[in-house]
């Protein structure tokens, strides 16, 4: 079985090294617990310089989720999951490319726009 | 193993083109896998528009006077909770222990109807202070993009009542198995989705 899982990959979410713990569901609750709480924290607090704020909740966001894919998901490096890996790479890609291409071209064209106020007064 | 078991099978030595196919259990886990992530690429397209939007409030409430952060802060935790008791509960699904799995998977359900709970009060609380989804193109989005989270859920729990019933009914076969294990993979994913939803919506309020 395990030569088969080698050779062919396994299901996502299948760790093959620990099948039966409960170790790793453990270990990504003691990690995601504080980076949630971090996160609330740096939303509230005045402690971090107010401008640095979103990119800290963006970094402690994307920790939060690779937790949550290493330890929940068990996707992993390993050789029989590189298929999994893989399609997870694109998905990653392709949600980057809608959320930051709609907020790039959004912005661009608002730059590029006559504000509200002033066109409705042009209509007036 | 069997030898013909192994005759079949696949070891690094045989050429690819001569290895037989892979288990049901890897290829059903994998077009799961492949399914969930075009449901992220659907949230995607949901938080472009809503990182868009979030600032269209026409002249209405915006985003930072109308969230509760304490109150996402507890929803997050019983989503976060019922990941982890989810995952418990998958495991003993493998062991085939019924006992186990009653047990986690109806703590998976007790947090996650908590969680739809909280969420429903704070929708019924917006649409009575006049910040329903018509009001304006943030509150729109927004709706759009939380309501969609909260739809998945639902759906999940229909789908775990239904698991916990076949497991009743049918017992641990192949096939339950293979089906309560796709049911974890969704309810991961669905925690992962929201730690998008709670940083973006509710935290990056301004």
């Amino acid at each position: 079985m395990d030569s088969q899982l080698q050779a062919q990959g396994a299901a996502p979410g299948v760790d093959a090294r620990d099948r039966h713990g409960a170790r790793s569901y453990l270990i990504g609750l003691l990690f995601a617990v504080p980076l949630t709480i971090a996160s609330f924290w740096a939303a509230t607090t005045s402690f971090v310089y107010a401008p640095a704020v979103p990119v800290l909740l963006a970094a402690l966001a994307i920790a939060q989720m690779g937790v949550h894919v290493a330890f929940f998901l068990h996707i992993s490096s390993a050789p029989d999951q590189t298929n999994n890996l893989l399609a997870l790479a694109f998905g990653v890609f392709v949600t980057g490319l809608i959320v930051f291409g709609s907020m790039m071209i959004m912005t661009h064209l608002n730059h590029n726009m006559m504000s509200m106020d002033e066109l409705m007064k042009m209509q007036r | 193993m069997s030898v013909g078991e192994q005759a079949l099978s696949t070891g690094p030595g045989i050429p690819l083109s001569l290895r037989g196919p892979a288990p049901v259990r890897v290829v059903a886990g994998f077009g799961f896998w492949l399914f969930l992530l075009s449901d992220i690429i659907l949230f995607a397209a949901l938080f472009a528009t809503y990182s868009v939007l979030s600032g269209s409030t026409a002249g209405g409430p915006t985003a930072a006077e109308l969230f509760d952060k304490k109150h996402v802060f507890l929803e997050t935790m019983c989503l976060l909770a019922s990941s982890v008791t989810c995952g418990l509960g998958s495991l003993a699904v493998q062991r085939t222990d019924t006992r186990a799995v009653y047990f986690w998977m109806g703590v998976t359900f007790l947090l996650g109807a908590t969680f739809l709970t909280l969420e429903g009060r704070e929708f019924a609380g917006m649409v009575a202070a006049g910040a329903g989804p018509s009001h304006s193109a943030f509150l729109s989005a927004f709706f759009t993009l939380v309501g969609t989270h909260g739809l998945h859920v639902s759906l999940g729990l229909v789908w775990l009542v239904i698991m916990l019933l076949q497991v009743t009914t049918l017992g641990f076969q192949p096939m339950v198995g293979r089906r309560f294990f796709a049911f974890g993979l969704f309810w991961h994913a669905l925690d992962i989705v929201w730690i998008g939803v709670f940083t973006i919506v509710y935290l990056g309020a301004k």
